[in-house]
């Protein structure tokens, strides 16, 4: 993977990314304030110099607030990344080398969890425990697993009967070195697409949650919670709900066009 | 064919479980007795004391072990025995039928939509190129940015509150389909449309069909008799696909639109933590999950005579 060459689409998604990352992250020091504080004689304010992006229907600063949807949802995208692909990696590599009874296994549980729509999953998790963020994740990443968990599977199967794998194997080197030298160099580059459609799924799935209101209850901010309280304000205050639905659609698309230009 | 069968049949068995399970410890997971919540449901909050509580516990054995209750939850969901919603009090398999009439028209009319949307463009874009190309593509990638909900609350703002052609939500004429519909056809067919136009650039550029059209067919003939069956075989492979799309989409608008299909019915259960409703909504849909699939597999197979598609 030549780090260097990036296509023009992965250098807009990135810069999108960074810009959102930075947001998410220095808000609060650019700003101070309290995300929570109510005031009710300042509701539906437009930006000004005070509150730079105003203030929603209960005079809370809109700026904070934001920030702190967007660290949530970043949360779970990395949070939702690392666990699917660390575990999808892992159970891939075992399933294609360790035998056909752990692969049927596997194969099982997969045939088990697509057997549901995710979003459905996810809905009767949120119903276990109610606003978990913790739930939601764990649902969300058992269902992203499968993904890195086929692919990986489907490569390091065709690559352990390869010359080069066998000579390896038969020159004695341990399977960690098998891994590190001949399944992850393949798998690597194949991984990036997979966890920027991820990152996305992830973040859209809560914000769907959170629109329907069964995700991430309030006061906590969340995106798609957000979009739905500030839904009936359109009218005197579209600004408002106009910023979860850029900052959503702009991480979504961020994602979206990082992952396709490393799929080309 | 008969691995294929043998696969979705596990599939249903595996929905059944899967959800079956979940609803359970759901239960489980309740805080209170459960015997005083059915007492209170069946002969209302005032006529419920630790008599009529021991009567439903007695009854309904509520004092077996964990493990007998997980058979008997079993059973019960074996021989359809659904139980009666904790909100309405009518039986749940009523409600489901109900429900699922409204959530199949949606979801129907939505992928008829997108199919009216998706493969005119994908095939003008393949066969023009150019600017067209460009311009499908930019919007192709804009409206896949929007998650669904986010394309059906422009549409309410748009249609219904700034222009006022048509109702905002809920269910009364046929008027109040067109909105969610057209949300759904449109979120689908931001996607299948670069399918269509990526498969048509492929037969459009093939060998085969160059040599259709240098034997002496015209456009309309090359394209009905070597164009047709070879785009559709991956599009209705890739509508396959799509079938998680648009479940997800369905559950998203039924919501939104106050739409009283099954997926609407699921989030108002899992609000109202109605648990007979959440297990019978999220059985129906993944039972309509797995028969979908199967009959898209179904379909691939007849397509292309070949088998191709069909793993």
């Amino acid at each position: 993977m030549n780090r260097l060459k990036l296509s023009l689409s992965q250098k807009i998604g990135f810069s999108l990314l960074l810009v959102l990352v930075l947001y998410s992250a220095g808000a609060t020091f650019l700003q101070a304030g309290d995300s929570a504080s109510q005031n009710l004689s300042h509701i539906l304010s437009a930006p000004d110099g005070q509150f730079w992006l105003g203030t929603d229907h209960y005079g809370r600063n809109m700026w904070l607030r934001l920030a702190e949807a967007l660290q949530l949802s970043l949360m779970m995208a990395v949070l939702c990344v690392l666990t699917a692909s660390i575990t999808g990696v892992t159970l891939g590599v075992l399933a294609a080398t360790r035998g056909h009874t752990l692969d049927r296994l596997l194969d099982f549980v997969v045939t088990l969890i697509l057997a549901l729509p995710g979003l459905v999953l996810v809905l009767i998790f949120a119903a276990i425990a109610p606003g978990s963020f913790l739930v939601l994740y764990i649902a969300i990443a058992l269902i992203q697993w499968i993904e890195y968990f086929r692919v990986t599977r489907a490569i390091v199967q065709r690559l352990a009967v390869s010359p080069a794998v066998q000579s390896s194997k038969l020159m004695g080197f341990d399977n960690w070195y098998l891994f590190k030298r001949h399944y992850w160099p393949v798998i690597a580059p194949q991984l990036f697409p997979l966890a920027a459609f991820g990152a996305a799924n992830a973040v859209l799935m809560m914000a769907s949650l959170g629109f329907v209101s069964v995700g991430i209850q309030p006061p906590t901010a969340e995106l798609g919670q957000m979009i739905v309280e500030l839904f009936p304000y359109y009218s005197e205050a579209p600004w408002l709900l106009a910023q979860p639905l850029i900052v959503l659609a702009m991480f979504v698309l961020a994602c979206h066009l990082c992952g396709k230009g490393a799929e080309q | 064919m008969r691995a294929l069968l043998l696969k979705r049949g596990l599939q249903l068995i595996a929905v059944a479980w899967g959800v079956g399970t979940l609803t359970f410890l759901l239960m489980r997971a309740l805080p209170g007795d459960m015997a005083y919540r059915i007492a209170a449901g069946r002969y209302g909050m005032d006529a419920t004391d630790t008599t009529s509580a021991d009567i439903v516990r007695a009854e309904l054995g509520l004092d077996q072990s964990a493990i007998a209750a997980y058979g008997q939850w079993f059973i019960d969901l074996l021989s359809l025995n659904l139980g009666r919603s904790l909100v309405s009090g009518s039986l749940v398999i009523d409600e489901l039928w109900h429900m699922l009439g409204h959530s199949v028209s949606l979801a129907i009319a939505g992928s008829i939509l997108s199919l009216f949307i998706a493969v005119p463009i994908g095939l003008a874009s393949a066969w023009k190129g150019g600017w067209l190309d460009r311009l499908v593509l930019s919007v192709s990638t804009a409206m896949r940015a929007l998650p669904v909900f986010v394309i059906g609350l422009l549409m309410i703002i748009l249609f219904a509150l700034e222009w006022q052609l048509l109702p905002v939500a809920g269910y009364d004429t046929a008027f109040h389909l067109i909105l969610p519909a057209l949300t759904l056809g449109l979120s689908m067919a931001a996607v299948s449309a670069r399918v269509v136009h990526v498969e048509a650039k492929r037969v459009f550029g093939s060998t085969f069909y160059e040599f259709a059209r240098t034997k002496g067919l015209t456009h309309v003939q090359a394209f009905r008799r070597h164009g047709v069956r070879n785009i559709a075989v991956p599009v209705v492979a890739f509508f396959g696909i799509q079938l998680i799309t648009m479940i997800e989409g369905v559950v998203m608008i039924e919501s939104l639109f106050s739409w009283p299909g099954i997926g609407h019915g699921l989030v108002h259960a899992i609000f109202s933590r109605d648990i007979p409703v959440i297990q019978g909504a999220a059985l129906m849909m993944g039972i309509l999950f797995v028969v979908m699939n199967t009959l898209v597999d179904i379909a691939c197979y007849y397509l292309d005579p070949r088998g191709g598609q069909l793993q």
